[in-house]
């Protein structure tokens, strides 16, 4: 499928010399979801600043369905949706008066019924003739996403979506997002939530440092870096592990009740049957067994880890 | 040109104005006839004519003039200082509008504002003294200009200011004392020489003598002179304004 997005060596220096992009190269494919995850100040927020127009790139090119996001400005940015990180809202205004306004100021003509569409979406139609000022805090997220979806984008970025909500709208948001993916919207959201890449992306950018350390679909970061742990629990505690158990990469825990086995789930072997049949030889009576498998959170704080040890390593 | 962009900023910025009407109409109605209580009958009783003109209908144009002028300031400064001051710029920022359909909005709506300002000033001026207006069309003209040429100076402000306070600085510092000694409340040439020459330096004198020759026919400086001044103004804050946008100043990152 067609990058709907292109982004090629885009670098931003800051004023004071800080340099929040350092040449980000990234394709992103017409109706998938990708989730930037990286630490606080990796650039994540800059980056989406920049190609929807409010921050100027210091160099490099962007581009959205073709269009070169400066050269091409307004059909790039007719295309883009953008929800930001801070809830920014009038206070005094009306629910339903901020989506016609975005709606025009987007070039469209009014459309009350998508209007009212989206505020049910949202769950915000009862509340279309409040002001936004007697709104919830997660109330007023609902109206910034409705906002962004007024002028039926393309390409919707989502900036910490989520973050300071209660888990029952995080849920609606996530099935938002699932619908707005059916009908082909490409989504581009950048979270703390780690849950939330692993439930919803297709794929997950690294970013740390102004820098794209990796892309790659989320299953298969899973796969490569996902670790796979075997907690078996066993009827009587052991106080040092039996020497039959020596070749296998095996820790004791919770006092020795629980023997933890970590194994590569994509190994030709991983090692499970053996070690059953080494434990049958041993007298080891278990009580019960369990899987885990490594989340993605665990996965980005290795990779992140590795990249700075390689950084200090150079320097 | 996205003129249903130029329409949404201009209803919105309007919006803000008609939840606020009371206010809006009741606060000018009051201040016009607080002046003409002390400056048309306390002092007015002491001089009876300017140039010909009855004292109390000789500070009109400059009454109506003063308001319009801060009136178009304030009104376009915070309407482009409180988006960046809440956050909402981010919006006119992405959205695929050029700088001259923002300006179109805001501006436009600030001269609306302080036009319909300026008219309710002239009604109830309209009360308290006999006024004729003897070119009603350069009135207008007069009026509409400087509504639009102060409404960018306003937005430019807006722009600039980082807080509250710079908000009100050049209003505050600048522009009222620039009204008050324009000849507001009196005709130049009862200055002394030397007073008269320093007077010709500031720019809204050439605005209210131009307004005041629309009522009644007597100006300060010739009709030509005041209309280049005042077209000479919005031009350079128009182009104050293109800068901005083109370069980002204050605007973005």
């Amino acid at each position: 499928m067609a990058a709907i997005l292109q982004v090629r060596d885009l670098k931003k220096t800051y004023e004071g010399g800080f340099e929040a992009l350092k040449g980000i190269a990234l394709d992103i494919e017409t109706g998938e979801i990708i989730a930037l995850l990286g630490p606080n100040g990796a650039g994540k927020t800059t980056l989406i600043s920049t190609i929807c127009g409010i921050t100027e790139p210091t160099s490099g090119t962007a581009s959205v369905g073709g269009h070169d996001i400066q050269r091409d400005y307004r059909k790039a940015r007719a295309m883009i949706g953008l929800v930001p990180q801070e809830i920014n809202l009038e206070p005094f205004s009306m629910v339903e008066d901020n989506l016609h306004f975005s709606r025009g100021l987007f070039g469209k003509p009014r459309d009350e019924a998508l209007v009212e569409s989206i505020l049910k979406r949202l769950s915000l139609w009862d509340k279309r003739r409040a002001r936004v000022r007697e709104l919830s805090g997660g109330m007023k997220r609902r109206v910034l996403i409705a906002k962004a979806l007024a002028h039926e984008p393309r390409v919707l970025f989502l900036d910490e979506p989520t973050a300071g909500v209660d888990v029952g709208l995080r849920k609606d948001m996530w099935e938002t997002v699932a619908q707005l993916k059916s009908e082909g919207v490409t989504i581009i959201l950048t979270t703390h939530y780690i849950e939330e890449a692993e439930a919803m992306a297709d794929r997950v950018g690294v970013i740390r440092n102004g820098q794209i350390l990796m892309v790659e679909p989320t299953q298969d970061l899973m796969r490569r870096f996902g670790r796979k742990e075997l907690r078996i629990e066993l009827r009587e505690p052991l106080t040092s592990l039996p020497a039959e158990l020596a070749d296998y990469e095996i820790e004791l825990a919770d006092e020795g009740q629980t023997l933890v086995y970590s194994y590569d789930t994509h190994a030709d072997r991983t090692g499970i049957a053996g070690l059953m049949r080494s434990l049958n030889e041993a007298g080891i009576v278990l009580r019960d067994v369990q899987t885990r498998q490594s989340s993605l959170e665990e996965i980005f704080v290795d990779l992140v880890a590795d990249s700075r040890t390689q950084g200090e390593a150079k320097a | 040109m996205n003129l249903l962009a130029v329409k949404s900023i201009y209803k919105s910025e309007m919006a803000r104005f008609f939840r606020t009407i009371g206010q809006s109409f009741i606060s000018p109605v009051i201040s016009t006839s607080l002046y003409f209580v002390v400056f048309g009958a306390a002092i007015g009783s002491r001089i009876q004519e300017v140039e010909g003109v009855q004292y109390g209908a000789f500070i009109v144009p400059g009454l109506i003039m003063l308001s319009v002028i801060m009136q178009s300031i304030s009104n376009a400064s915070f309407g482009i200082y409180f988006p960046k001051f809440i956050g909402t710029i981010f919006e006119l920022l992405s959205a695929p509008v050029n700088f001259l359909e923002i300006v179109l909005g805001f501006v436009g709506a600030a001269a609306t504002k302080a036009l319909f300002i300026g008219l309710v000033i002239l009604g109830t001026a309209a009360l308290f003294v006999d006024l004729t207006i003897q070119h009603p069309l350069a009135m207008i003209a007069f009026l509409v200009l400087t509504c639009l040429s102060f409404s960018l100076m306003g937005f430019i402000i807006g722009i600039w200011a980082r807080n509250f306070e710079q908000l009100q600085l050049v209003p505050l510092l600048i522009v009222t004392p620039l009204v008050f000694l324009g000849g507001s409340f009196y005709s130049v040439t009862m200055l002394p020489p030397f007073w008269q020459t320093v007077t010709m330096f500031n720019p809204v004198l050439y605005l209210i003598s131009g307004f005041r020759w629309a009522f009644f026919g007597v100006s300060d400086v010739s009709i030509g002179l005041s209309l280049g001044a005042i077209a000479f103004f919005f031009f350079v804050c128009l182009t104050i304004v293109w800068w901005i946008f083109r370069t980002g100043w204050r605007l973005r990152d």
